[in-house]
């Protein structure tokens, strides 16, 4: 079972489960992360950062740098927090009344979990992309226009049309969709409405993009898409990306993340973990012992 | 291997063909009878609808025929004690009666004396007099000569022709003298009775003659008090589930709000009926068996159910275009808004026609706020004395003439009708705002 968007209570359940597993992959005296989370000049910081879902401690003490305009992927097993941490960087876990987040996460200059952070314009600049397309059920183009529309961002039709046919372009769906922009997004393939979602991200132009597993419901061309995808938009955003497909980390991203059981183990280049990884946990791993 | 002794799995499969074949025959076999429970339950729920149905229909079919009188009417001064039919003041104090009594008389010669006259009389609708007072009015010309109309009969006269009142019978068992048989059968047999569509029971309020009885004034009563309580319980009831649903905070409060609207759908409505009669009348001083009342308290009774569905059509609309919409900044109201009313509608306006046809059906509250009367006229506003239509079936159902029978079981045919109707909208509805996603 993994993390995913669902219910609150069948989060909190897996991450029991996760917990009361007998621990044949034990952690021993956990002190700190292996490799070098922090950065120099980081988008996004994360300290300390701790994720209780009522008594269940999800993350653990978890300190790490996000760059500017990189790619950074999550990998770890089933229940070990990676999705939970994505999910507390744009305070999506909000709206679970049982999730309490302890510790800091800069953005900006500012901790997100402030008191006078807005967490509306959080989002606004740290947009998601979720595991199982989501598309709203109205049209194509109204499914790009509404984050710009309800941030107010654009004052003419004309400017609206362009950033909907940019935001499409972008995300590798204009050819597809120009001709049937007015048409129900749900009518649109597994992979074009995942793209679409992620036109939709980037049509309010967010300074992060996080990615809960975005090929995970999709076919191999589609996931091979996404990814290009991808590599293309790291030019211009900072994307964190969970995902269970270690392959795809390691085609996709340029730093990784291990999380085990709510712990964030190590953090490298990506080409250094999973080629020499630092801890004997991250190693079992990547080779497949377990996951 | 094979000196090995074999083990409990190896000893079953030896056997396990055999044992499953048996078993397998047992299990179709209780299959089957588990599927004749359900189509025995069905079966006697479509026989008990049938059974209601044919007697209603059977016992109501004949209130939407009434018969007709064809009489040569004298419009005679001196009958009338009138000079100037033009004149309203002549007209109040004019005798209408007595201008049919004369035009039967004229019809049947034979009648003498006091009570053959009035065994004639009772032969026609007391509605009469005021047909031949509405001609009169019109053309105040026609005072002095003579028409021919057709006269609303009783509703003795209709019980004899659709043979609900047995010829057989010895007179004295009858409620029509084999006097009133002779002139029946005479009219009859010249052509001087007319079977037609009873319009009057479409057209008209409560009587106490069942021949202008009509259901009119109680559906105008129900139209009023349902405009009320769907005006009231829809934005009240959507407006409760939206907030219990995407705002109110997870607390006990919340929870004993939530047990307390769940109790509130099984309170027998009659208890809403007494908190009404306290609360609007007593307290607040609205006027007795008024619409705007009876609306108020089956808004009471029908806000738990809209409530409860709401709530569930919100809760099935997908979390992921929750998260989608939150993920793109949007605040809470425009999640809801923008996103979960419109995914929700559907759900909720079954919801609500379903808590509508309740309200519709319901009696036992409006009894306690007095929609009981006996109200002839038909309501001209929220504020008007009226009835409705479940109310209507019960003061007839209580009438001694025979005739209220038929139309009892005429005014529960409309309320069928009206309940169809709703339920159909229900689904059309459903189907108009239905959105896949």
């Amino acid at each position: 079972m993994t993390i995913t968007n669902q219910y609150s209570e069948q989060k909190a359940e897996t991450v029991t489960v996760a917990k009361t597993e007998p621990d044949q992959f034990d952690i021993g005296d956990w002190t700190q992360t292996v490799g070098d989370p922090l950065l120099d000049d980081p988008r996004l910081s994360a300290r300390n950062v701790d994720v209780f879902y009522a008594d269940n401690q999800a993350i653990e003490n978890v300190s790490l740098d996000i760059g500017k305009n990189e790619v950074i992927a999550m990998i770890g097993p089933s229940g070990c927090g990676k999705s939970t941490f994505l999910r507390t960087l744009n305070r999506m876990n909000d709206s679970i009344d049982i999730c309490k987040v302890r510790g800091e996460i800069i953005l900006d200059g500012q901790n997100i979990y402030d008191k006078s952070m807005d967490v509306v314009e959080l989002r606004a600049k740290v947009g998601m992309v979720f595991q199982k397309p989501n598309p709203f059920p109205k049209s194509i183009y109204d499914n790009v226009a509404y984050g710009p529309r309800i941030h107010g961002l654009v004052s003419r039709r004309a400017e609206l049309d362009e950033v909907v046919e940019t935001a499409l372009r972008k995300a590798g769906l204009w050819d597809e969709a120009k001709d049937r922009l007015d048409k129900p997004a749900t009518g649109l393939s597994g992979g074009q409405q995942q793209r679409l979602c992620i036109a939709r991200t980037i049509a309010i132009s967010p300074e992060v993009i996080l990615m809960d597993e975005p090929c995970s419901a999709l076919d191999p061309i589609a996931t091979a898409r996404i990814e290009e995808l991808i590599a293309e938009l790291s030019e211009n955003y900072t994307i964190a990306i969970v995902t269970h497909s270690m392959q795809q980390a390691a085609r996709v991203s340029q730093r990784t993340a291990y999380f085990h059981l709510g712990k964030l183990i190590e953090v490298g280049d990506t080409d250094k973990i999973f080629t020499s990884p630092d801890h004997k946990l991250t190693e079992d791993y990547i080779t497949g012992r377990f996951g | 291997m094979t000196d090995q002794p074999l083990n409990a799995i190896e000893r079953m499969a030896t056997v396990k063909q055999e044992r499953m074949n048996a078993r397998l025959k047992q299990r179709y076999n209780r299959e089957r009878r588990f599927k004749a429970y359900g189509i025995a339950s069905i079966s006697a729920g479509l026989a008990f609808l049938a059974v209601l149905l044919v007697t209603i229909f059977s016992a109501g079919i004949p209130a939407f025929q009434s018969t007709f009188i064809q009489l040569d009417v004298t419009y005679d001064p001196d009958a009338l004690y009138i000079d100037d039919a033009s004149d309203p003041e002549q007209l109040r104090f004019a005798d209408f009666d007595n201008a049919v009594r004369q035009s039967l008389l004229a019809r049947f010669p034979d009648v003498t004396g006091r009570n053959e006259t009035r065994a004639l009389m009772s032969l026609i609708s007391t509605a009469s007099g005021y047909t031949i007072r509405d001609r009169l009015t019109e053309n105040p010309d026609l005072l002095g000569q003579s028409e021919t109309l057709w006269l609303m009969a009783d509703d003795d006269l209709d019980l004899v022709l659709n043979g609900t009142i047995d010829r057989t019978l010895p007179e004295s068992e009858r409620r029509v003298s084999d006097l009133e048989l002779t002139w029946i059968d005479d009219w009859d047999a010249s052509g001087e009775l007319d079977r037609r569509f009873n319009t009057t029971f479409f057209t008209r309020g409560d009587s106490r003659d069942p021949e202008t009885a009509g259901v009119w004034g109680a559906v105008v009563g129900s139209f009023y008090t349902l405009v009320v309580t769907l005006a009231l319980s829809f934005p009240i009831g959507v407006a409760a589930a939206i907030y219990l649903e995407e705002f109110a905070p997870k607390n006990r409060l919340t929870e004993i709000i939530e047990v307390n609207i769940n109790n509130l759908a099984a309170v027998p409505s009659i208890v809403f009926g007494l908190l009404g009669l306290a609360v609007f009348i007593n307290f607040f001083g609205l006027p007795r068996s008024a619409p705007v009342v009876g609306g108020l308290v089956l808004t009471l009774m029908t806000l738990p159910t809209i409530i409860i569905s709401a709530r569930a059509s919100i809760r099935a609309v997908p979390p992921s275009i929750r998260d989608a919409a939150m993920g793109l900044g949007a605040s809470k109201m425009q999640v809801t808004l923008h996103h979960v009313l419109p995914l929700a509608l559907p759900g909720m306006l079954t919801g609500t026609i379903i808590g509508m046809a309740q309200a519709l059906g319901e009696t036992a509250p409006l009894l306690m706020i007095g929609m009981v009367a006996f109200i002839v006229d038909i309501p001209q506003g929220f504020t008007d004395a009226a009835t409705v239509l479940p109310v209507q079936v019960y003061i007839w159902s209580d009438s001694p003439e025979r005739a209220f029978i038929a139309k009892t079981s005429a005014a529960i045919m409309v309320l069928l009708g009206f309940l169809a109707l709703m339920n159909l909208l229900a689904v059309l509805l459903r189907r108009k705002f239905e959105r896949r996603w």
